[in-house]
């Protein structure tokens, strides 16, 4: 057996982080993606810029003013303490904030970009046969924009799924709650337990081969009739 | 082109003062990998040993673990300052480390600390009261003082009642942020961390009595790739230094004769 119990505990944790956060970001990220392609709002440009953050930060950075940020002396975790949830860092759902975030443009942009090639005309020709708003956005842009949602979802959870930084600093690299895949190999490796970190890193060299492929393919079926 | 007799004069003068002045200083550079709870001590120490010898140390911080495998793997540092006796002394047995400079050059002091005040008594008993959310330990797996946190938890009995709560720092330096930022309401950390001129400067703590644990016994040594810069040979004399010891008594560490 190649992997030991906490690998296992480690590689079961990072899918229902990942699972989590991409079901949660593709409920969150529609309706931002939605406005983010029509509005014509001065509001447009500074809200993209923001969105897309998470691309050019550092982990390291957003992790940091998590921790701080949901700390007992933070805004955040002053809220969260007022609301009876107690403070995040350490929990698991303090990983799915931190992966919201970290992973957010890889769910809006394939989202955005799907809404945007819908263009008008569509939308158009069904509000002239009568459909309302919701009923346009429900059947008509919903299912020309699949593709962006498969996307969105592939992209989301494997970007989690990569996710270090983040979790180093908010974790507190706990067995089970907050103790990913790559915390998991960065610990083998700084305890000179190689052969279990190989394990562990190929695996995950596979895995990111297999969704990228899987992410061709499926766009290449899209394009074929 | 003509050149005027002066301005060659000129020309000569300032290239012979750029010589003499490299030659005069013997200079050099030494990379130096230290483990992350020495690192406020050795940046005061460093800055002392440029303006004392006019060497300069480039000081890169992390966990000893991680230097050990980037040690192990060509990174170029010349002076490893390990954060226990064992890292140092794996890569003598390595061949990456010049055996004869193996030395010893602080020992560690575990604090368990608060940055509230009166949260941490003086003797620890707040431990079994568990009136806490979390207490944070550096990882004992990667880190010696987390080696030592944990043995004093179970010295005292409480390492299974306190499972559930323990947070782990990748390193000390990282533990010691949880605790900083309130996340975790207390932690073991090194005592060099919080203090400063002989003092713990803020929060409440309890000094970890050092029959608790095994010592931490934290190990210098000159890399193989430093071999022969001199640099890095003054650098291992510097720290046995009475400047440098002192520094190193200020933040609370042991000196090993």
């Amino acid at each position: 057996m190649p992997f030991n119990e906490t690998d296992l505990r480690a590689i079961g944790l990072t899918l229902r982080l990942a699972g989590t956060t991409m079901a949660l970001l593709l409920v969150l990220c529609t309706p931002l993606a939605w406005w983010l392609a029509r509005t014509r709002s001065r509001w447009r440009g500074p809200l993209s810029a923001v969105v897309a953050l998470p691309l050019v930060l550092p982990p390291t950075v957003i992790g940091f003013y998590l921790l701080v940020a949901l700390g007992p002396n933070g805004p955040l975790g002053q809220l969260t303490t007022a609301l009876g949830l107690g403070t995040l860092p350490f929990t698991f759902w303090g990983l799915v904030l931190g992966s919201l975030i970290y992973s957010l443009p890889f769910a809006v942009q394939p989202l955005q970009g799907a809404f945007e090639a819908i263009g008008e005309r569509p939308l158009e020709a069904a509000a002239t046969l009568g459909a309302g708003p919701l009923d346009r956005f429900f059947t008509v842009a919903l299912p020309l924009a699949r593709g962006g949602f498969v996307t969105a979802a592939i992209l989301s959870f494997a970007h989690t799924v990569g996710e270090f930084g983040v979790v180093l600093m908010l974790g507190g690299n706990i067995p089970g709650v907050t103790r990913v895949i790559s915390v998991q190999i960065y610990d083998h490796v700084e305890a000179l337990e190689y052969t279990q970190a190989h394990w562990l890193a190929g695996g995950m060299v596979v895995f990111s081969f297999i969704v990228l492929l899987g992410l061709n393919l499926t766009r290449r079926a899209r394009l074929l009739p | 082109m003509h050149l005027s007799f002066k301005r060659l004069r000129r020309i000569l003068g300032a290239l012979t003062l750029t010589f003499s002045s490299l030659h005069a200083a013997q200079a050099a550079d030494v990379q130096v990998a230290v483990a992350a709870n020495f690192t406020a001590p050795m940046q005061e120490i460093a800055a002392l040993f440029a303006k004392e010898t006019g060497h300069k140390a480039d000081l890169s911080f992390g966990s000893t673990g991680k230097f050990y495998a980037q040690i192990s793997n060509g990174a170029p540092f010349e002076v490893f300052l390990s954060a226990d006796d064992k890292t140092a002394a794996r890569l003598v047995s390595d061949g990456k480390a010049v055996g004869t400079t193996l030395m010893p050059y602080a020992l560690g002091s575990l604090v368990l600390w608060s940055p509230t005040e009166g949260m941490v008594d003086g003797q620890g008993k707040v431990l079994a009261t568990g009136t806490f959310a979390h207490l944070a330990v550096a990882n004992p797996k990667l880190a010696p003082y987390g080696v030592a946190a944990m043995q004093a938890l179970h010295k005292l009995g409480l390492a299974d009642k306190l499972q559930s709560k323990i947070v782990m720092g990748e390193n000390i330096g990282q533990t010691y942020q949880f605790v900083h930022t309130g996340n975790a309401q207390l932690g073991f950390v090194a005592l060099s961390q919080v203090m400063k001129d002989g003092e713990i400067s803020k929060g409440s703590a309890w000094r970890v009595p050092a029959e608790m644990h095994a010592p931490i016994r934290q190990d210098a040594v000159v890399l193989v790739r430093g071999k022969d810069n001199p640099a890095a040979a003054a650098l291992m004399q510097y720290l046995k230094s009475d400047a440098a010891r002192a520094i190193i008594q200020s933040y609370g560490y042991g000196i090993i004769e």
